[in-house]
């Protein structure tokens, strides 16, 4: 037996193997670096990692060559396993985008007076003598940042992934990091310890499901590769059994990291449990990468069968959009209310995942659905960053606190915070002018001239239901009175890279909904994927 | 049937670009809008000028409007379109949404209401609001309420539209929660904003459909493609945007925020609440006019909302003893009357707009006549508590008068000419529609006469410790220009000025033999008014006003003094299954997922008991949920696909 050498296109995948590499290297820092300087080693490593991938992203995305006379630009790499394209390009530059905002809130150290906001001593048991020291010595866990380098790497090879084992290894790589990420607040370390746990059980059996259903398609079609699946499904007409149970436990596994009804119960707990740095990242970055991942694989693998899952994707996200704003309604906790609302937006995602898929088929005028997620995702992207940015900022004196009980009359204590919330409020609203806006109606287009219209006529009624809850917690932060006893959070300044952060993601917000028309059509030059 | 379009001429939007005069029309925007960005960002620093700063914004687009409106009057009567591009929304492929205006003369007409009577209440408001210590803050919210009414009259496509509709409604959720130290002032704020999502859910639909059916959603792709789309998606998108406008003007059945809205200070009541933004309903009918002559069911059922409303508001209007809500009832009702003008067809959007017109002059005035006596009985907003006030505010009296005067349609003032038109328009279509509208009439005469007897006649009932007096000259200037235009705005109609003017926007006048000679009808509403008036004379004058309401009424009155139960009919049917809807998911989410998946099949129930017994706490249910949800996942594809 011979082997060839695989050939690795360096020159189109560095970004990737930047990110991996400066992930490695925080290890060896960490190893070796004395522990006072540590810290800002890592953060500047991480940032300076980031940035050249994402200007490497960019310069990738402006080389990729064209495929025959079609939208559709970018080439298999790796020997297929891996393909850059233009869609795959443009998740690397959102998740890139956002991670940078990620390091920036990782990097805080302001507001908990010194340290970050992560445990000091991730390994100390709550409530010992072992904790209480790091407390007192200043301890930091500096492997936050390589875990955000490993995590952020596993995002750019989800989406880039062309076969299912691949896939299955992205998933994997971005999830564990993350879970670990969780568990790691420095307050109310029970609680983030406990979703963390939940995080990973629930995750590992969800994987098992995937991994169950990689092994199905694989039986029925015989191979891992997208290219072929879509082939197998195609020609194959014996064996709907095994490609449909296959395909259903692949979606799981998909729908699971999307945040998807019924698989949505981990989010609001780790929402809430996980540091907030963490949570504003990963609602960001996870979202972007999994909506990359099941667009590529039910798009390019079982794009030809569209019409045996897409009566499922209508019930998910039905159920999706009207269970996640349904229960924000009853929330009393911003962190919790930002989950189920982030569960309302993978539906409204969804809903725009069920349109039309190929250009050929549109007129001219119309957006393909791939254009309108990718679009949706930015939009959704900038206001979540922003406004866990601003959570982090709200504190009492048991740090951050996000009752609604304390946010009362926020926007008279500090109006310009309580203000840029309530504007990322809005936009997750959909209001016109913002960004949220255009996203929406750049789904529910696309929705509806793929037929969807009983989808789209729910989309309409869960939106006009989170208006409800939006403008419910701008009214307690503006109108309402302030509680007479009991204590009240207020803003806490804090430094420059929180501010950035949150000041980028208003930024572009508005910029998004009102210009939103360079970002649509770079969008629309991302092209489609290719096989 | 109640179409009447048939054989008529549709126009259709056709604009050509702005130059000269026309190309300042981004200006009518841009000024209220600065004032608003200035007076908000400026924070304190402009408390000391910063009324000024509103009025002078609002004053100057006014002058700007006179300006573009002296030009429009200088074109041929084919030229009077003009549409100008700011800027491009959104471009995709070969979509493209712009910030388009477009300039017409049914544009015209509401630029001049708006920002005339938008500055007569800026300059009213200076003295209204001059204790208020947040008092800029309201003039920023004032500019930017006329700014974003601005943008819904003169945005070229519907997605502008919306942009404005949804501003009008933040500003007028921002006013009426203006006093927000008053529980009563949030919760109807926000009452205000809930049932207004219900409308624009309908425009947003309607938009949506619009775009899949035309692919365009401006005005002049819409209304070049209408008659291509089947009737059956005409009459959806014409009961959708049906839905919009009764949420943002107080229809039945989206009615019943209107008179909480009261809450909000008088000039807001006056100018949110009566001249402007209330009546964009009315607008978005007459504008969509190529929609709704293509489709006649649509029409049939603006009109039994119309009618329904315009009865419903008079019969309220009757039993209320806080003068605002009595005018807020009347201006339910009035719109009403614009809203079955609209549902007319052509024969009827001219005198729609009519209506709206003459109805912003004398509505707004009385509303700041009533703010104006507000101001001299301590803010009390009881009418039983006042009493013979002519004599301690003549000012205040007579120009009420002659609102009084002109909404009760007595010969020769302007809600005479308008009102009466509608009438007539409505009895040529139908018997029974003109008669209620007649009834109506009726009513009005009588809630009308009863608000000026309680008032100004009858005899003094205020406190000791209450003096009123007249208000200062800024809030009584104008009250006299706005009483004026009351008695005047009947000109318009002078030799059909105003259904010429509007006919290249909605179509001409189609003419239908009424029943009864026109000057039989005139004198029928007359007469009919009459009959309402005297009713209040004997019932209310003549009679002894008690203190306290009266509690031995009948039912009827009873009825009307509750809102003729509209919020238990919204209880009942909308709140009260919504709460046991969230209610019931909530429950569900914590813990229906044994409880349902255990119990319909027994093959889940063994594997849920097994993860039960090897895991314990929340998630246990979580993974179940999961499971479920795999199964949920499964049998969506098999069925599909397999069955």
């Amino acid at each position: 037996m011979e082997f060839d050498k695989p050939q690795i296109e360096y020159g189109h995948l560095w970004p990737l193997l930047v990110v991996l590499g400066v992930a490695c290297l925080g290890v060896l820092v960490e190893a070796f670096l004395p522990r006072e300087r540590r810290r800002l080693t890592q953060t500047i490593l991480a940032m300076l990692g980031l940035l050249a991938a994402l200007g490497g992203a960019i310069w990738v995305g402006l080389d990729l060559p064209k495929l025959g006379d079609g939208v559709a630009r970018g080439d298999l790499m790796m020997e297929g396993t891996l393909v850059v394209d233009g869609p795959t390009v443009f998740l690397w530059g959102l998740v890139l985008v956002f991670a940078i905002g990620g390091v920036l809130l990782f990097s805080e150290r302001r507001l908990e007076g010194g340290v970050s906001a992560f445990a000091g001593q991730a390994a100390a048991l709550p409530g010992t003598e072992a904790e209480r020291q790091a407390s007192t010595r200043g301890l930091e866990q500096t492997e936050v940042f390589p875990l955000l380098m490993f995590a952020v790497g596993g995002m750019m090879l989800f989406p880039a992934a062309n076969d299912l084992l691949t896939m299955f290894v992205a998933l994997e790589v971005l999830s564990l990091p993350l879970y670990l990420l969780s568990g790691l607040a420095r307050r109310r370390r029970l609680l983030s310890q406990e979703a963390a746990l939940k995080y990973f059980m629930l995750g590992a059996f969800s994987s098992g499901f995937f991994l169950y259903g990689v092994a199905l398609v694989y039986g029925f079609a015989g191979s891992m590769r997208f290219a072929d699946i879509n082939e197998a499904v195609r020609n194959d007409t014996e064996n709907q059994t095994l490609l449909l149970v296959g395909m259903g436990m692949l979606a799981v596994g998909l729908l699971f990291k999307v945040g998807a009804v019924p698989f949505h119960n981990w989010t609001p707990d780790v929402y809430q449990g996980a540091p907030t740095a963490v949570t504003g990242f990963m609602s960001a970055c996870t979202k972007i990468a999994a909506f990359g991942a099941l667009l590529r694989l039910f798009y390019v693998a079982f794009g030809s069968d569209r019409w045996s899952w897409q009566p499922m994707m209508w019930v998910i996200a039905i159920l999706t959009m009207l269970v996640g704003s349904v229960l924000a309604i009853v929330q009393t906790d911003v962190k919790r209310m930002l989950a189920y609302s982030s569960v309302a937006h993978t539906g409204f995602i969804l809903t725009g995942v069920l349109g039309v898929q190929a250009a050929t088929d549109l007129a001219d005028h119309e957006v393909t659905s791939l254009q309108a997620v990718l679009f949706y995702l930015t939009t959704y992207g900038f206001a979540m960053v922003g406004a866990f940015g601003v959570v982090t900022m709200v504190r009492d004196s048991g740090g951050e606190s996000a009752t609604f009980a304390r946010w009362a009359g926020l926007g008279r204590r500090a109006p310009v915070i309580a203000g840029v919330f309530a504007f990322f409020l809005l936009s997750m609203a959909g209001i016109p002018l913002t960004a949220g806006f255009v996203g929406k109606w750049a789904v529910f287009t696309v929705a509806l001239s793929a037929g969807a219209w009983p989808v789209v006529l729910v989309a309409i009624l869960a939106s006009v239901i989170s208006v409800f809850f939006y403008v419910r917690l701008i009214w307690l932060m503006f109108f309402s009175e302030e509680p007479t006893e009991g204590e009240v959070a207020a803003v806490h300044t804090p430094s420059l890279a929180t501010l950035v952060t949150v000041a980028v993601g208003a930024a572009g917000t508005l910029v998004l909904g009102v210009v939103p028309g360079p970002v649509l059509d770079l969008a629309a030059h991302a092209g489609e994927f290719i096989r | 049937m109640l179409n009447m379009s048939e054989g008529g001429h549709i126009p259709v939007v056709d604009p050509t670009g702005t130059d000269g005069i026309s190309s300042l029309l981004w200006l009518v925007i841009a000024l209220p809008l600065l004032g608003a960005a200035v007076l908000l960002l400026a924070g304190r620093a402009t408390d000391k000028w910063g009324h000024w700063l509103g009025t002078l914004m609002s004053a100057g687009s006014f002058v700007v409007s006179l300006l573009l409106f002296v030009d429009l009057l200088g074109r041929d009567e084919g030229d009077r379109q003009v549409s100008q591009h700011l800027w491009e929304w959104f471009s995709v492929g070969g979509l493209e949404v712009g910030f388009d205006l477009l300039y017409d003369p049914l544009a015209a007409l509401f630029l001049l209401l708006i920002t005339g009577v938008g500055t007569l209440i800026h300059v009213y408001s200076i003295g209204y609001m001059e204790h208020d210590p947040r008092r800029r803050r309201f003039f920023a919210y004032l500019n930017l309420f006329v700014a974003a009414m601005l943008m819904l009259i003169l945005s070229e496509n519907y997605l502008g539209l919306f942009l404005g509709w949804e501003g009008v409604g933040l500003a007028s959720y921002l006013l009426i929660g203006f006093w927000q130290h008053k529980p009563s002032a949030a919760a109807a704020a926000k009452k205000a904003f809930v049932m207004n999502r219900v409308g624009d859910m309908g425009l947003s639909l309607a938009i949506a459909l619009m775009f899949v059916t035309f692919g365009t959603t401006s005005f002049s792709g819409v209304s070049a493609a209408a008659s291509g789309a089947s009737e059956n998606t005409l009459t959806a998108l014409g009961l959708l945007l049906l839905l919009g406008a009764c949420g943002k003007s107080a229809q039945v059945p989206l009615q019943g925020w209107l008179l909480d809205a009261m809450e909000g200070p008088t000039p807001v009541s006056a100018l949110i609440h009566a001249a402007t933004m209330v009546t964009a309903g009315v607008y978005l009918i007459v504008r969509s006019n190529f929609i709704f002559e293509l489709a006649s069911t649509a029409q049939t059922v603006v009109v039994i909302v119309a009618v329904v409303t315009l009865l419903w508001g008079a019969i309220i209007g009757c039993a209320k003893d806080d003068i605002k809500k009595a005018l807020a009832g009347s201006t339910m009702s009035q719109i009403g009357y614009m809203m079955l003008g609209a549902g007319l067809g052509a024969a009827g959007y001219a005198f729609a707009i009519f209506h709206l017109l003459t109805h912003g002059f004398f509505k707004a005035n009385m509303f700041l006549g009533a703010g104006s006596v507000m101001h001299g009985m301590n803010d009390d907003v009881d009418m039983r508590r006042y009493g013979a006030v002519r004599h301690a505010m003549p000012v205040t009296f007579l120009t009420f008068a002659m609102g009084y005067l002109a909404i009760i349609g007595f010969p020769g003032f302007s809600g005479f000419w308008s009102k009466d038109k509608i009438i007539e328009s409505a009895l040529a279509d139908s018997w029974l529609v003109g008669g209620l509208a007649l009834l109506g009439a009726g009513i009005t005469g009588f809630y009308m006469t009863r608000l000026m007897l309680l008032t100004f006649f009858t005899e003094k009932r205020w406190k000791d410790d209450v003096h009123p007096h007249e208000s200062p000259a800024v809030m009584t200037v104008p009250l006299i220009v706005l009483a004026a235009l009351s008695v005047l705005a009947g000109v318009l109609l002078l030799g059909d000025w105003i259904t010429d003017f509007l006919a290249p926007v909605v179509g001409e006048v189609a003419h239908h033999d009424p029943p009864l000679p026109a000057l039989a009808i005139t004198a029928l509403v007359t007469l009919v008014v009459a009959v309402g008036v005297a009713a209040a004379w004997f019932l209310v004058g003549k009679r002894e006003v008690p203190i306290t309401p009266p509690q031995d009424v009948s039912f009827a009155t009873r009825a009307a003094r509750n809102d003729l139960y509209g919020d238990a009919i919204n209880e009942g049917l909308v709140i009260g299954p919504g709460r046991h809807a969230v209610h019931g998911v909530t429950l569900a989410d914590r813990r229906a997922v044994d409880g349902v998946f255990t119990g319909t099949a027994a093959g889940i129930g063994a594997l849920g008991t097994v993860l039960r017994r090897a895991q314990n706490g929340f998630v246990r249910s979580y993974a179940l949920s999961l499971l479920g949800g795999v199964l949920l996942v499964l049998l969506a594809l098999l069925a599909v696909n397999l069955v």
